[in-house]
Parts: structure tokens; C-alpha cells; sequence
């Protein structure tokens, strides 16, 4: 078996981001790693995210730098990651890619613990870059440039100390004295010696300063002090002429100031406080913010509070630091201040925000101060502040993401032609539902009943030169309407078009005049208002018509084509005539090349299931060209330009293609290639879009024509980022549509359906998903669907949580004594604004600010049964008594008395430490009732240990219960145990059946294929794995075959080999089985791994779907990051050789940007086997083409054979 | 010859366990091999950011706590060290 992997959705979560000035000039971009992806964003005038640039780099970024050389205008990314590389990269704005300009080898790859690339610091004047790694390393490049400006970087300096851990790094703002870079450290050698562990209680972190002598090209230590034992962070201060210089050393509880020579200067951040008190107060995330006059920092805490911190200083003194409660935002992994006033904060899970500064905190109320630090005999006296309502940002924006996915389920709940991915996101107050529908999101923006069934729809511009559409023009089977497009749509008489006769056309002709074409003629309204009506002869009727700006082909009834060419003079000319064997199915004129006076081809479909290409040159008008024959008959004809290739802005300067596309009768979208000389067909490719024939319309997406086909559901062909994509959009049928542009909606889309006019706008390009959420109280766990009902049944839990009502009576106290405390006046005020926000939330949203922190032993959790259809929740059980829920299932026993149960594994007080430890486990059953919408315990069974997987089993339910595999039946006051099997090495995860099959996930051993002997009540393990593996999902892929993943980011799928998969099934007695000795400390016999990869990120479910109706199945999986993929079985051999060998030519072609080997990271626990990573190939468009067409020959293919190749194994998995 | 080529053997080792902390040597005891271990897992969880996530949402802590924590571990990720048998 031989599997294609492909990434569906990359990881949306972030692990570090930066600001900076990447495309020089005045523009702010931020620059993000998502894990193995490279983003840069940027926020639009609109104040909305956008995605410049997006590149997978196969290696796992772990840090992100900055810098800029003096007196350059542009800033560069250093990059730290698991490659044993140091990267600097530039971003090209020409060519819109990451350029690598240095890439230096220091040691080995993989995150080791001695490999730097975990830290990476840059003098703020940018001369050089100090990379560390957890413990020990740490290189300085010194960076230059030579004669011609280009960056040089020099060989490394080493700053190594054995047996210390480093904490942080930062670099010191010292202005143009040699450069220097702080590190948290902390030896270690001592503790390991000391046995009485005095040594180890001494252990003192000290914040060290590295001095780079540039003069001598050596760094030294130049200074090491005792820092708070606490340390975590450092935030590099302003020096030079802006500041003190020094560092902000964040630690537990405190903020520091440090320099060399300087005393300390230490406050307390404040606290929640409703925090327990063993609860210390961590800085995750820091920003600094440095205008002409005046630098903050804005640092967060784990509970996601900001705090502004200020230094008062007098040259290199300072004198007081103050920290002021900022706002609250979710907690982020990286903060970023833009300048023009804009903070991104890359979420540690969930959504990303966007936030405004409203202001900058610049009351001279501080919460914390060091002129007001406390110390008594327990320590510091902490100081208390009550989070508020946001005061200084306002959001603006938010990026969405996925992460972490916890659960995910393909259904087709809603019936709709393709299925939907239930995604279970997120965590605690922001955890979520995700429905996923494969497709883009549109914004309606109006919809209106029209008087009848309109069956076209136009929209037209008065002068060529206008910016916004004039008129729209509706067209009934007896009449057309005109609407004209102001402040408001209002129907006009005025236009000159005729309103008696249904239209077939209506464009702008020339520069200037109007065309309408109904089936007795062609009426064309001059700019001043005359008309000239060109009449069909005889009793013929027009029944298609082609059209562009300049050029008209209308065809008679009985096959007959007539040409018009709009002269100079605006006038319509006929030209030539020519008569077709048969009716005309579909007509379209390409359209006019800029500078041309006219377009070559005209494309003409036949019922005869041909398209003929004809010319509409002078000299040989109305020849054909060539000749194609389709499938079915056509129904529309389109010609769209694509330059489907990355380089220069969005694919500038790569020669554009000339595409026909066909949509035919049996609901295929058939796209040729067009020679854009000879006129030539060349190249098809099919894709089958509905049960309806689409219908194509030429419409404009970002300034550049797209595609808009009308099938069952409609679909956008669009050009993003250099790739062709056609997508579905998540709308209904649609019969007819039309550009649509006005000044409250430059690129819209107005259409038909059924009775409605219906305008829309497409954003958010280029993603494969839309989502609808529907928000969930705890961290979601599992779910499962009621078969029958169409339910889902979702459990959350959450650990150091108040339950529902402890909250409430908790926020009730607080607010009761807020109004006792401060003035009333502030408090009702705060109330009022409450009431006036628009989404009506509370003063204090969980989402926004979390839950209170409890003590680590309490848990919340609950049993939610959610309709999807309506989004609601229709019963929510909240668990009593510390206990929560682990597992889930539904399960009919097989006497019938109740139905479909469910079994719900749950366990009271479970602590992780000091030593895992447990109350109780329990196994609850559910009785669905009111139609399933509500659940009834039945009864609750208690277990000895923690009830991990549960799965039903012929008629019966199989629980794993810690290591013990064991299966119950159902009795009137309790589950009864009826056999169980005890030689599980670890804890039971997973449980799978088949047939009398039993397929066993342990935490750390990998599968255990299991049998269940009836007639002698016995389950027996027949088979295991022989490597260990750390599961995190499995699904069964067939009796043989089960697919997992481990903790380390891989993907595999293990099978029983054949024969002995016969021996076991053929064994009448089992005896033999049963009987066998054991190999390796496990089962007789062992399945054979058979797939392999490295994903690079934690997979959390897998599931065997498909995406597209009447499609072959792929794995689909979900990851903790946030990013869905799909594991393809290819069908031919020709496939995968010709596959393979491309992945291999681009392994060597285009090694992955951050200098990790491509072959070595999908294999970095395990070799990679049986898989092509169709990510990498995914890259080969965006190569050079002298480098594509070098892979092509070498392949002996052509590039755009290539392309079409990854295309269809695209549209295979979506 | 012979001298000098173990000498050398020797000072190949001597050098690898400078330059690779963690190669062992004849004479490792249990605990320094388990600190070893637990101080490559360590590292291996902070620099792998997905499982560190993973690993903040099963303590239900944020991923900068999470991170600091394991520092924190790194210290002394088995315990005190046994007592030394005197030679």
C-alpha cells in the first residue's frame, strides 16, 4: 500500500511570531511560524488579517528573530529551528517568496538538548546573532555586510558553558559598544553530586552577560550575577540614546530590572485575587513598544492579564519601575505591538486576535510599583487587582484556528452533498464545535424577491472607464427588467432597453453603448440615447449569443453563426456568417487581449458532444480551428486566462495560459488548454461538480478574472497565491449570476435563484475550509453520534476548574463587593456598557478572561447532547463530585429492553501528581430520552481504575480499565462483569472491533489484536506490536489493519500478515492460540508495520472518509495544531513511480527552506515507508521554470503535464 | 604502538563525552544514566511545540507554564542523587 499524503488544512495554531518591516518601505508584516510553517501576515487598511506568504519548510521552527543592519530599511528573519542550521531569509517582495541568504551547519539536527536553536537573540543594532540551545551551546554569528550591501555572517564563536540550563536569552541594547546578550542560567553539576540535596536547595539562577569583542572576535563573560530563583524571561530595555539599557528579567511573581552596575529594581505583579495562593504568577509573553520620546513593555501572565511596564529614568539610572494593569486577552504564545497601532496576539489555543490601542494605559494609577514593594518575613507582600472590560484595545480582527483539535468525526449529518468535519477545538472557556464544510465562506450582502422566476441576470457598466456597474438586468421568460444600481437598487424605464422580450445578452459594447440581445434581434442603445435594432431574417430566432467588449457571435436557430465586430465608431458591423451542421449548444468569445481590437477564438459547443474552436480573424473568419470531442453534450462555454505559477506579484512574469473551459450536460467541468496561436487543444482535464451542467460566468476575484460555475452547488475557479484552485463555494444553487460592482461592494457577485436576486461577496481566499462554531463550556474530549437521532454527544472536562455554580456564586461575591469597595458610580457605568455592547456579553467573559483558577485536584466536567442541526444544546449533565468524563460510547445490549445506551467512563479525584492517583472510576449508563434529545441515568457501576476506552461489543459492552480489558453486560442495578483479560502492559486507550476481532490500543505498546472466544467466555491478546509506541489515535482500517499515531508526531498503520491472519481464523478449537508461548514479553505473533510518517505534529484523531461524493476513501487526521491532512491510497503503480520519483527530484531540487532535510524529517523517529509526501510535490509549482521544466525532462514530462498530475491528486482526496 | 593507540581510544572517548553531554562511559551508575534520559525528554518536550500543547492541555496549564515547568525539572529530574559508596 502506497499513501499520499496531503495537508487539508494547515496548522492554524502559532508558536512564536515577530513584527517587522520584512518587505521594506513603511509596511509592518508579522512573521509566524505555525510548527513547519512559515506565514507572514499583514494587517489591511480594513484592519483585517491578511496572508502575504505561506511556506512549509519540513522542520520544526522553534524560535524567530529579527534584525536589520544599520541604516537599512529592511528587516531580516534569523531562524531557529530543528535542522542544526542557523537561516537567516529575506523576504522578496518581487517575487513574493522567503529568499534563503545564509545558511550556516553548527551540529546535528533533531530538537536535542545541546543543539541550539531553541533561543535565538539579535543585538538590537543587528551586528550579530547569539543561537542557544536548552543546555550548554550557545554560537554567536557576527553579521556584516561586504562591498556590494549583501549580509555576510561569519563563522561561530562559542559561548558554551558545560552543565547549565539556559532559561532565556535576549540581546542588550548598548548601542554601538560592543554587542552583549543576556542568558538565565542555571548549573546544574553540584545538585547532581550532592546527595543530601543542599546543594540543589542552593541552586541559584544567574543572569549572565556575553560580551562579543568585535575588535578581537571573541566573546567572554562579562558579567554573571544571583538572579530570582524564579527567572523565566527576559525583555530587552532601550539603551543608547532611548534608554537605560539592561534587561527586564520576568520571573515568578516578579518583574526585575537588571544592568551591569546597577542595583536591582524589583516589583511585584500583581495578582487575580481569586488565585490560590500556592498559584505563582508567570510572564508567558512580552512585547516592548518604543516610540521617539517614550518605550513600554506589555507583558501577559498565564491567566492572560497584560501588564504595561514603565521604567522612570534618568539617563542610565533608573529610578522606579511600575506596572499597571493593561487589559485581559486570551493568553499568547507571542505578542506583537505594530506601529501603526495594532497588537497581534498569536493565542496559545483558539483563535488569534487582532486588537487596536484605544489607549495606552497612561493613568498614574499603578497598580505595582518598585517604590511600593513590601517585603515582610514570609517574603514580598503581593499586591491584588480585579480584572475589567477591556479599556485600552478594542478587537478588530481574529484569525481563526483550530487549535487544538481534539476530536474530529466526518458525517454527512446535514445531508448535503459533501460531508461535514465535526471538529472538537479548542480548550476551557474557549473550546468550541467546528463544522467544517470543504469550500469557501461568502458574505450575502442583500436579497430581494423578484415579481416571477428570472432565469438571467446581468450587470452593466455605462463607460468602459466607470468604476461601478450601472444597471442590473434581469431577464424572465416574457420580460427583462431593469434595475438601476445608486444608494439604492430601484427598477428604471429609462435605460432604452426593451422590457417586452426576454433578453439572451446584455453588455457594453465599445466604449460607450449598451447591447441587449433577445431572441428577434439585437438592440443596440447608443450613448446618446439612438437606437439601431438589427432584426433576425425571417422567422429565425437568436438562440445563443458569445460576446465580448468589441466582438458579438449570435447563433440562429438551425446552426447558422453570424459575426459583428463593433467598428471605430462604435458602430456593429456584421462580418461574416457561417452555417454549422447542427444547432448550437453554447457559444463564448474570448476575451479582447489588451491592446487588440479584436480576440482570435470563438468557441462553439454541438449537441453532437463537440467544441469546435473557430477563428475570427479578417483573413480566415469563421474556420475552424480545432476540433474537440467531450463526454456529453456542453452546456457553457468559458475562456479564462490563468498564469498559474508563482513569481513576480502573484504571477506576473510567467506566461499566461489560455484555458477553455466546458461545463457539459452530465455536470463535468472539462478544462483545455488553448493554443494561444494555432488555436489548438491541448491538455484536458475533468472534474465533475454536480448533478446539474454547470454553467461558467466570467467574474473578477481581487482584480484578477475568475471562474464562477453553477452546478448543484456553485464553485469559484480562482488564481491564489499562483495556484489555480477550484473551490466550492458554501451557498445554495444558484441559475444564473453576474459580476457586481458598486461602492458599498467592489467585488461582488449578484445572482438568481428560484425567485430572489441575490448579491454576495467571497472573502477569505484560499482556504479549503469554512467553519461554523458553536461555543462549548469545557475542554472537549470526545464525542460520539447517535446513530439513529443524528445527535452528537460531546464530553468536556476540565482539571483546577470551578464548577458552574461555584463560578456564579463567586462572581456574584465579587461584584457585590466590587460595588461595596469602589465608588458606585464606575461600577454602574461598567454595567451600562454591558448592556450597550452589542454582543450583550457579561462584564467578564470566560472566554475572554478564563476560568478562575482552582486547586489542581478539582475537575469539572460535563455530558452535552448537541443537535448540529439547530446548534443547540438540548440537555447538559454537569458532573457532581470532582468526577470527570474520559471516555464515551454508545451501545445497545443485546436483550433490546432500552434501546441504544450510553456508556459514559468517567473518574473521581484524579490527581497526575505527585503520583497518579485516583478516588474512583465509574462506568455510567445513559438512557436516551424525549427522542434522544435528553439522557437518564440508568445506573452508575463503580470501576478500579480509570475507564480510558469504551466500545460496545456483540451485544455487550468492552471496557479497558487501566491494563485490564474487560466486557460487561448490562444488569438491572449495576454492569455485570462476564470476562476480562488482564496482560495489558500499560493503560488501555483504544478499542476497536470486528467481527469477533478485538483491536486494543495501549498508551505505550502500540495495538493488541484480541479474540473472543464465545463458547469459552475467554478473550485472548493473538497478536501485538514490537515497537513501542505512544498511542495518541488509532481507527481501524480493515480486518487486518489498524492505523495509529504516537505522541512523537508520526503516523502508521501496522497489518497482520496474510497467512497468519488465516492460521488464527482457521483454528476451529483456538486451542493453539491460546496455547502458544509468547515472543518478546508479548503475543505468539506480531503484525508488520506498513506504513510510516512523520506528520511533525501530534495527531489526535484519525478517520477513515471521504471528502468528495462517489469518492475513494482517505485517513483523515487531525492534529493538536490545529491542521487536518489525508493519506490517499494511490490505485496505480504508475502513480506512485511517477510520484515518488517527483518527490525525489524535488528533495533534491529544492531542499526545504529551513535547512532540515526533507528525507530526515518525515523520518525522524522512525524511516518513512510507503509514503509520498504531496506537500513537498505541491511545491513544484512555485519552482522556477527552468527548474520545473529540468524536473519535467527528467521525468519525461512537461511541466504542465505535472501540474495536472498534482491537480488530480488533489481533487481525488477534496 | 600499542600503548599509544589505546591512548588514543581513550582520548577519542574522553572527547566525545567533552563535546556530547550524555555519552556514557564504563562506570555509569543507574541514576546518572536516568538523569540523562530525563534531561534529553525534557528538552525534547520543550523544543517539539505540539507536544508540549499536548502536554498543557492534559494539566490544563498554559504552554508557558508548561515550558517553564519543565525547566524547572531539568534541575533534578530523578531526585536527590543515591549516597556514594566510599572506595
Amino acid at each position: 500500500m502506497y499513501l499520499y499524503s496531503l495537508t487539508l488544512q494547515q496548522a492554524t495554531g502559532i508558536v512564536c511570531a515577530i513584527n517587522g518591516n520584512f518587505s521594506g518601505g513603511k509596511t509592518q508584516e508579522i512573521a509566524v511560524a505555525r510548527g513547519k510553517i512559515l506565514d507572514l501576515l499583514r494587517p489591511d487598511e480594513n484592519g483585517k488579517i491578511q496572508t502575504i506568504h505561506s511556506v512549509e519548510v519540513f522542520g520544526a521552527i522553534r524560535s524567530l528573530a529579527q534584525f536589520r543592519l544599520t541604516g537599512a530599511q529592511k528587516d531580516y528573519i534569523v531562524v531557529g529551528s530543528d535542522s542544526g542550521r542557523i537561516v537567516i531569509l529575506e523576504y522578496n517582495k518581487e517575487k513574493n517568496v522567503f529568499d534563503k541568504v545564509h545558511q550556516e551547519t553548527f551540529g546535528k539536527s533533531g530538537c536535542r538538548r545541546i543543539v541550539p536553536g531553541q533561543y535565538v537573540a539579535v543585538d538590537p543594532k543587528g551586528r550579530a546573532v547569539m543561537i542557544g540551545a536548552c543546555e550548554k551551546q550557545k554560537l554567536v554569528y557576527v553579521l556584516n555586510r561586504d562591498t556590494t550591501a549583501r549580509l555576510t555572517i561569519s563563522s561561530p564563536l562559542e559561548a558554551h558553558k558545560s552543565h547549565t540550563i539556559c532559561y532565556s536569552l535576549c540581546g542588550v541594547d548598548c548601542g554601538f559598544d560592543n554587542p552583549i546578550f543576556a542568558a538565565i542560567e542555571l548549573d546544574y553539576s553540584e545538585a547532581d553530586q550532592d546527595p543530601t540535596g543542599q546543594a540543589a536547595s542552593e541552586a541559584q539562577k544567574h543572569l549572565t552577560f556575553y560580551e562579543l569583542d568585535l575588535g578581537l572576535n571573541h566573546v567572554s563573560r562579562k558579567w554573571s550575577n544571583p538572579v530570582d530563583n524564579g527567572a523565566n524571561m527576559l525583555v530587552t530595555v532601550p539603551g543608547g540614546a532611548d534608554g537605560p539599557s539592561g534587561v527586564l528579567v520576568c520571573a515568578e511573581n516578579f518583574v526585575i530590572y537588571m544592568n551591569q552596575g546597577h542595583p536591582d529594581v524589583r516589583a511585584v505583579i500583581p495578582r487575580r485575587t481569586d488565585l490560590p495562593a500556592e498559584r505563582g504568577v508567570l510572564v508567558v509573553s512580552a512585547a516592548v513598544h518604543k516610540q521617539k520620546t517614550m518605550f513600554f513593555f506589555l507583558i501577559q501572565t498565564e491567566y492572560g492579564d497584560v501588564f504595561k511596564v514603565t521604567l522612570d529614568h534618568n539617563g542610565d539610572h533608573v529610578s522606579e519601575l511600575k506596572v499597571k494593569y493593561f487589559d485581559t486577552i486570551p493568553v499568547a504564545s507571542s505578542i506583537c505591538v505594530l506601529k501603526l497601532g495594532f497588537l497581534f496576539s498569536a493565542s496559545e489555543f483558539g483563535n488569534h486576535g487582532l486588537y487596536q490601542f484605544q489607549a495606552i494605559g497612561e493613568e498614574p494609577d499603578v497598580e505595582s510599583s518598585s517604590s511600593n514593594l513590601m517585603e515582610t518575613e514570609e517574603g514580598f507582600q503581593p499586591v491584588f487587582f480585579q480584572p475589567r472590560r477591556l479599556k485600552n484595545l478594542v478587537r478588530i480582527d481574529q484569525v481563526e484556528s483550530l487549535m487544538p483539535l481534539m476530536d474530529m468525526k466526518v458525517l454527512n449529518i446535514f445531508e448535503e452533498e459533501t460531508p461535514q468535519i465535526f471538529s472538537l477545538c479548542g480548550r476551557g472557556p474557549r473550546s468550541s464545535l467546528r463544522i467544517l464544510r470543504p469550500g469557501l465562506a461568502i458574505t450575502e450582502m442583500a436579497v430581494s424577491q423578484l415579481p416571477g422566476q428570472p432565469s438571467a441576470v446581468w450587470t452593466v457598466k455605462k463607460n468602459v472607464s466607470d468604476e461601478f456597474d450601472a444597471y442590473i438586468v434581469v431577464s424572465f421568460t416574457n420580460a427583462t427588467l431593469v434595475l438601476s444600481i445608486g444608494e439604492q437598487v430601484e427598477e428604471v424605464n429609462d435605460s432604452g432597453f426593451l422590457d417586452t422580450t426576454p433578453s439572451l445578452a446584455v453588455s457594453l459594447i465599445g466604449d460607450d453603448s449598451l447591447m441587449q440581445v433577445h431572441p428577434n434581434g439585437i438592440r443596440h442603445i447608443r450613448e446618446d440615447g439612438r437606437i439601431n435594432e438589427w432584426r433576425t431574417p425571417g422567422k429565425r430566432s437568436i438562440v445563443k449569443v458569445g460576446y465580448n467588449r468589441l466582438q458579438v457571435v449570435i447563433a440562429l436557430s438551425g446552426g447558422e453563426l453570424i459575426y459583428f465586430e463593433a467598428d471605430m465608431t462604435g458602430q456593429l458591423m456584421e462580418v461574416e456568417k457561417h452555417e454549422m451542421s447542427g444547432d448550437v449548444a453554447c457559444l463564448d468569445i474570448a476575451p479582447v487581449p489588451e491592446g487588440r481590437k479584436r480576440s482570435r477564438f470563438l468557441a462553439v459547443g454541438s449537441y453532437d458532444n463537440t467544441v469546435r474552436i473557430l477563428s475570427l480573424d479578417p483573413d480566415d473568419c469563421l474556420q475552424i480551428l480545432s476540433v474537440q470531442s467531450v463526454s456529453s453534450a456542453p452546456e457553457s462555454l468559458l475562456f479564462l486566462e490563468v498564469q498559474a505559477s508563482i513569481g513576480g506579484d502573484d504571477g506576473a512574469d510567467h506566461p499566461a495560459n489560455l484555458f477553455l473551459n466546458s461545463g457539459l450536460q452530465n455536470g463535468v467541468l472539462f478544462r483545455t488548454v488553448v493554443d494561444m496561436v494555432t488555436g489548438q487543444l491541448s491538455d484536458s482535464r475533468s472534474r465533475f461538480l454536480g448533478l446539474k451542467p454547470p454553467k461558467l460566468f466570467s467574474i473578477s476575484v481581487r482584480g484578477r478574472s475568475a471562474m464562477l460555475c453553477l452546478s448543484s452547488r456553485p464553485w469559484l475557479g480562482y488564481i491564489h497565491r499562483g495556484h489555480f484552485h477550484l473551490t466550492p463555494l458554501s451557498y445554495e444553487t444558484l441559475e444564473f449570476a453576474a459580476p457586481f460592482s458598486s461602492d458599498q461592494c467592489a467585488e461582488g457577485v449578484v445572482s438568481v435563484a428560484g425567485d430572489a436576486l441575490r448579491i454576495f461577496m467571497i472573502d477569505r481566499l484560499g482556504e479549503t475550509f469554512n467553519e461554523t462554531v458553536v461555543p462549548l463550556r469545557y475542554t472537549p474530549r470526545k464525542f460520539v453520534l447517535h446513530p439513529k437521532r443524528k445527535l452528537l454527544v460531546i464530553i468536556e472536562s476540565d482539571q483546577g476548574a470551578f464548577t458552574a455554580e461555584e463560578r456564579e456564586a463567586a462572581r456574584k461575591e465579587c461584584f457585590e463587593a466590587g460595588g461595596v469597595g469602589e465608588n458606585g458610580n464606575g461600577n454602574a457605568d461598567q454595567m451600562e456598557n454591558g448592556a450597550d455592547d452589542e454582543d450583550k456579553e457579561d462584564p467578564l467573559s470566560d472566554e475572554q478572561y478564563g476560568y478562575p483558577k482552582a486547586e489542581s485536584e478539582k475537575w469539572v466536567s460535563c455530558i452535552r447532547v448537541l443537535d448540529p442541526k439547530t446548534a443547540t444544546t438540548t440537555c447538559l449533565l454537569e458532573l457532581q463530585d470532582n468526577e470527570a468524563a474520559y471516555s464515551v460510547c454508545t451501545v445497545n445490549f443485546h436483550d433490546k429492553e432500552y434501546g441504544t445506551l450510553l456508556a459514559v467512563g468517567t473518574v473521581k479525584g484524579m490527581q497526575f501528581w505527585p503520583k497518579k492517583n485516583l478516588v474512583a472510576g465509574f462506568i455510567h449508563i445513559y438512557r436516551f430520552v424525549e427522542d434522544g434529545k435528553s439522557l437518564e441515568l440508568l445506573h452508575k457501576t463503580q470501576v478500579e481504575g480509570v475507564p480510558l476506552a469504551l466500545c460496545q461489543f456483540q451485544g455487550r459492552l468492552l471496557a479497558g480499565i487501566g491494563p485490564v480489558l474487560r466486557l460487561y453486560d448490562l444488569g438491572k442495578k449495576r454492569l455485570l462483569r462476564k470476562c476480562e483479560n488482564k496482560l495489558f502492559p500499560n493503560t488501555i486507550i483504544s478499542i476497536q472491533t470486528y467481527r469477533d476481532r478485538i483491536y486494543v490500543g495501549d498508551i505505550q505498546e502500540s495495538f493488541h489484536y484480541c479474540k473472543y472466544r464465545r463458547d469459552e467466555n475467554q478473550l485472548y491478546i493473538f497478536a501485538d506490536d514490537c515497537v513501542p509506541r505512544w498511542l495518541t489515535a488509532s481507527h481501524h482500517v480493515d480486518f487486518d489493519t489498524m492505523a495509529g499515531a504516537d505522541k512523537f508526531g508520526n503516523v502508521y498503520f501496522v497489518r497482520l500478515p496474510q497467512d497468519l491472519s488465516e492460521e488464527i481464523e482457521e483454528d476451529p478449537t483456538g486451542g493453539k492460540i491460546k496455547w502458544e508461548q509468547g515472543k518478546l514479553n508479548g503475543a505468539p505473533n506480531k503484525v508488520d508495520e506498513i506504513v510510516q510518517f512523520h506528520v511533525g505534529d501530534v495527531v489526535t484523531c484519525l478517520q477513515k472518509a471521504s471528502m468528495i461524493p462517489g469518492g475513494s476513501e482517505s485517513i483523515m487526521y487531525g492534529t493538536v495544531m490545529g491542521s487536518i491532512g489525508a493519506l490517499h491510497a494511490f490505485t496505480s503503480r504508475d502513480d506512485v513511480d511517477f510520484f515518488s520519483h517527483l518527490e525525489m527530484h524535488m528533495r533534491q531540487e529544492y531542499p526545504p527552506l529551513c535547512g532540515r532535510d526533507h528525507m530526515a524529517y518525515r523520518s525522524a523517529y522512525f524511516p518513512v515507508k510507503d509514503v509520498i509526501d504531496g506537500d513537498l510535490c505541491e511545491q513544484f509549482p512555485t519552482l522556477p521554470m527552468d527548474l520545473q521544466r529540468k524536473i519535467a525532462d527528467e521525468l519525461d514530462r512537461t511541466p504542465a503535464e505535472i501540474l495536472k498530475k498534482l491537480e488530480d491528486a488533489r481533487n481525488k482526496i477534496i | 604502538m600499542q600503548a599509544s593507540d589505546r591512548f588514543n581510544i581513550n582520548s577519542q572517548l574522553e572527547h566525545l563525552q567533552a563535546k556530547y553531554v550524555g555519552t556514557g562511559h564504563a562506570d555509569l551508575s543507574r541514576f546518572e544514566w536516568a538523569v540523562n534520559i530525563q534531561r534529553d525528554s525534557y528538552a525534547s518536550y520543550i523544543g517539539h511545540y505540539p507536544m508540549l500543547s499536548y502536554f498543557a492541555i492534559a494539566e490544563n496549564e498554559s504552554i508557558g507554564r508548561e515550558r517553564y515547568n519543565f525547566m524547572q525539572k531539568m534541575l533534578l529530574p530523578c531526585g536527590l542523587p543515591p549516597e556514594r559508596e566510599e572506595e
